[in-house]
């Protein structure tokens, strides 16, 4: 049932440039996949855990900073086609890091100063980029997209590319919470995130345990973040970091649900199309007032997402 | 010569910066040192405060220190009632602290983006007659801007610790921390005095929101960048210790001064991060923690 | 007497200003049965957490069949053999009682298997909960969720998931508070049926007549130190634990 589904996503990921002929809305739509991939990124930890991250966009914004690096470091090879598929893992790789760093300074500790080094480190990123000429500092770089399309037998051009790019990673991206969660290793997360001295004496390793979903967590922030600097052609730091991405990254698997995969995609899916559509008709402050009004609205009501209400219509506990 | 002079007139800046800190830090050394609220938005309120300043200064030609203190009832009604919300939908349920801290990051989002609506990313500045207008001490300089804040800063520290000493109340909130059965058996109602406490956090709000915008120009992302520092102070002072929090907030100060004297003001930040780590990693008990 | 299973030795505790623990030696053999005595707050509960590994100890050492453990993890002494229940029962509350076990048995009793997972495997680990559970007489509450528990149901799963860890040494910590006549004689049962197939048990627990009648041997503690050390029928005579439970 599962694989079908499966399929069918990976088909209209592919489908979708030929389906759709306005741009526009594939722009929308690698906006709306980024956010599915944040929300299951962040709920590795938070969901699955119970570690909150509060700075999500230090993570996301290191990815798309680790593509600039890059793109700055190999001037003769800033047009090649590969460089772009070299960007993702390298962004992963660094912003995986750097969870897997806070880990190791905050989750011996009790969730609530993990909670706070991560906004401290949304700041102190922040920082850093700001003043780093290298990257662009505080007034940004360009990015100059390839002459040619990769792939240019399958893209008519390069929008495209980026959004079936984009749905890939989060074909990817759902598959791996999946897993994760079926797994031992989300057994013991749950078990964590139930009660961790509990766990501990259970025999669950929990620090690696933690460690690992802080790092996995981190690597998919920066994955999602990888292809930004190509999409929007241009990146500077008072956006990269912006709080929009810490608030939905956080808010999608709550109003979702955190309990499983099914959640963040939920949530990031009419979250993130309802951010959009409104952002054509009202002011993007006003739409993100409305966020952050849904998240306490549910955070009080319902705390099991809308999966957990959907779960309670159909009788099922 | 040169670098002692410079190194003393950090030092002053960072006492009364720290002073100051301890104002922003004290209300939450109540709600999170005292209460066990992860009150993130703590911040946010403060900014919220200094608008409040800012727009009584605008409409009334209110001195800012005046206002702080006349919005302060307001600010303890309201966190009176966002206990109660608090109070219900998480505590009582036991729910897991990660929901708590959602709903006070979702707030914090509310206030900085409502403020954003409606006035707008401009910085706004204090308006009064000291502003401007620095003591001499010799070579050393003590602006007005800075003194003035300090001295309302320990004089609010002081009246909060006098009424968590001598008062009735005051001394149930500190109760309510250690021994929730004890004070149930005084006759006391731990969620009335909870409230109230959290009241009192969120009060001084008010007054530390004047302060702040004395002291530096305020727009509403400011927030965000206190959250390390104020959590640095209360860690740093120790959880349960509101006395703490001056000590605590004078060694931030003056450790953040300098730091921003001799590397630059962008790494003041990092300074507070990296207290809090330390702290954390070697001496989770702070400096004067149960 | 064999070589002993646990030994504890110098083991001191601060918090603080408030001491603890004060140079606590103890030893327990294979397949004993000794129970843990001494008035509120001499420590009973912070030398298991030290035991367990849920507090590190200031001073001293605790061995393991020989092995020094005091610097291991908890996780790590589980799996060596060192199993708690807690006081007040502690049980994963998104999962059923099955799955409950299921920790305990994935990460200790079948290590190592578990990163070549099969059905096979899966269906094995179901199997031998439901034994444990069978055992408890819990079996009927294998799919419930443990807010649906009754008091000793909850006391019985906290066993459960301590014995699905496979232990050498359970650590029961007042396994029979707050229950009835019949239900401590219950859970009495399952822990003499425990102890009969080899697994030492400590016993911290008020109930007077479940300790003398349990153990073989008790250790009582007063304000962290260790006072007396004896028989059951020797310890209830001693006039030093008399003044300990009683004053002066």
């Amino acid at each position: 049932m599962f694989w079908i589904g499966l399929l069918t996503a990976l088909g209209l990921v592919f489908a979708a440039p030929h389906l759709v002929g306005n741009e526009f809305y594939l722009r929308t739509g690698y906006t709306v996949l980024q956010f599915v991939v944040l929300a299951t990124a962040w709920n590795l930890l938070g969901g699955y855990a119970g570690y909150v991250n509060f700075g999500a966009a230090a993570f996301f914004a290191v990815g798309a900073y680790t593509t600039v690096f890059l793109y700055k470091l190999f001037p003769l090879f800033q047009v090649p086609v590969w460089m772009i598929f070299l960007m993702v893992p390298a962004a992963g790789l660094v912003a995986g890091l750097l969870g897997l760093i806070t880990g190791l300074l905050t989750l011996r500790l009790r969730g609530v100063y993990f909670s706070i080094a991560t906004l401290a480190l949304a700041v102190v990123m922040h920082t850093v980029v700001t003043n780093w000429r290298f990257i662009g500092g505080a007034t940004g770089v360009s990015i100059l997209p390839p002459r040619e399309v990769p792939l240019a037998f399958m893209f008519h051009s390069y929008v495209e590319f980026l959004f079936v790019m984009m749905g890939c990673i989060t074909v990817a991206a759902l598959l791996l919470a999946r897993y994760v969660e079926r797994s031992w290793i989300g057994r013991g997360l749950a078990a964590i995130r139930d009660d961790e001295d509990a766990a501990e004496c259970m025999g669950v390793p929990t620090l690696r345990l933690k460690l690992f979903a802080a790092t996995l967590s981190g690597c998919l922030f920066g994955v999602a973040g990888a292809p930004l600097p190509y999409q929007v052609g241009y990146i500077e730091p008072m956006s990269a970091f912006s709080l929009v991405y810490a608030v939905n990254a956080l808010a999608m698997p709550m109003i979702g649900g955190t309990a499983t995969w099914l959640g963040p995609l939920l949530g990031a899916l009419l979250l993130g199309s309802a951010q959009e559509a409104a952002r054509v008709t009202i002011s993007s402050e006003l739409n993100l007032l409305i966020t952050g009004a849904l998240l306490i609205v549910f955070v009080v009501v319902a705390p099991q997402g809308l999966i957990g209400l959907l779960r309670r219509l159909r009788g099922t506990p | 010569m040169l670098n002692l002079e410079l190194f003393c007139n950090a030092l002053t800046i960072g006492v009364l910066l720290g002073g100051v800190y301890c104002a922003l830090a004290i209300g939450l050394s109540v709600s999170f040192g005292l209460l066990d609220v992860v009150n993130i938005a703590h911040p946010a309120f403060i900014v919220l405060g200094a608008y409040a300043a800012s727009l009584m200064g605008q409409w009334f030609s209110c001195d800012p220190i005046l206002a702080g203190v006349l919005m302060t009832p307001f600010f303890f009604l309201v966190g009176r009632a966002l206990y109660q919300i608090y109070y219900l939908s998480f505590e009582r349920r036991g729910a897991e602290a990660l929901r708590g801290m959602a709903f006070f990051f979702g707030l914090m989002f509310i206030i900085e983006v409502g403020l954003i609506m409606s006035f707008g990313v401009d910085y706004r500045v204090a308006e009064a007659s000291y502003i401007g207008v620095s003591y001499q001490v010799g070579w050393l300089g003590i602006p007005l801007r800075l003194l003035l804040p300090f001295l309302v800063s320990l004089a609010m520290a002081a009246l909060l610790l006098l009424f968590l000493g001598r008062t009735f109340t005051g001394r149930a909130i500190r109760a309510v921390a250690q021994d929730r059965m004890a004070l149930m058996l005084m006759g006391a109602d731990p969620v009335r005095i909870k409230q109230i406490a959290f009241g009192l956090s969120l009060g001084s709000c008010a007054v530390a929101g004047s302060l702040l915008l004395i002291i530096i120009p305020v727009e509403p992302s400011v927030g965000r960048v206190y959250i390390g520092q104020v959590f640095a102070i209360v860690v740093l002072a120790g959880l349960g210790s509101v006395s703490g929090t001056l000590v605590a907030g004078l060694l931030l100060g003056v450790a953040e001064s300098l730091v921003a004297k001799f590397y630059g003001p962008s790494w003041a930040p990092a300074v507070s991060f990296g207290i809090l780590l330390a702290v954390l990693g070697f001496r989770p008990a702070g400096l004067f923690g149960r | 007497m064999s070589a002993p299973l646990l030994e504890v030795r110098g083991l001191s505790k601060r918090f603080g200003g408030f001491t603890a623990l004060r140079a606590v030696d103890m030893v327990v053999g294979p397949g004993e049965r000794v129970g843990l005595i001494g008035p509120n707050g001499s420590g009973k509960t912070t030398l298991i957490n030290c035991i367990s590994g849920a507090l590190r100890q200031d001073q001293g050492e605790i061995r393991l069949a020989g092995q020094d453990i005091s610097r291991l993890p908890a996780h790590r002494r589980t799996r060596l053999g060192i199993a708690r229940s807690f006081q007040i029962p502690r049980p994963f509350h998104s999962m059923t009682v099955l799955e409950n076990l299921a920790i305990p048995l994935e990460y200790v009793a079948h290590r190592g298997s578990h990163r070549t997972s099969t059905e096979h495997e899966a269906r094995e680990i179901r199997d031998e909960g439901m034994h444990i559970l069978e055992q408890m007489n819990l079996q009927t509450k294998a799919d419930a969720k443990s807010e649906e528990l009754t008091q000793i149901e909850l006391r019985k799963l906290e066993l459960a998931r301590a014995l699905a860890a496979r232990p050498q040494l359970l650590l029961a910590d007042e396994a029979m508070a707050g229950l009835s006549g019949g239900e401590i004689d219950e859970v009495l049962e399952i822990l003499l049926e425990l102890n009969t197939r080899g697994i030492a048990v400590l016993m911290i627990e008020h109930i007077m007549r479940a300790v003398m009648g349990f153990s073989e041997r008790v250790v009582c503690l007063d304000a962290g130190a260790r006072i007396a050390e004896g028989t059951p029928e020797l310890i209830v005579q001693d006039p030093v634990v008399e003044r300990a439970y009683l004053g002066e």
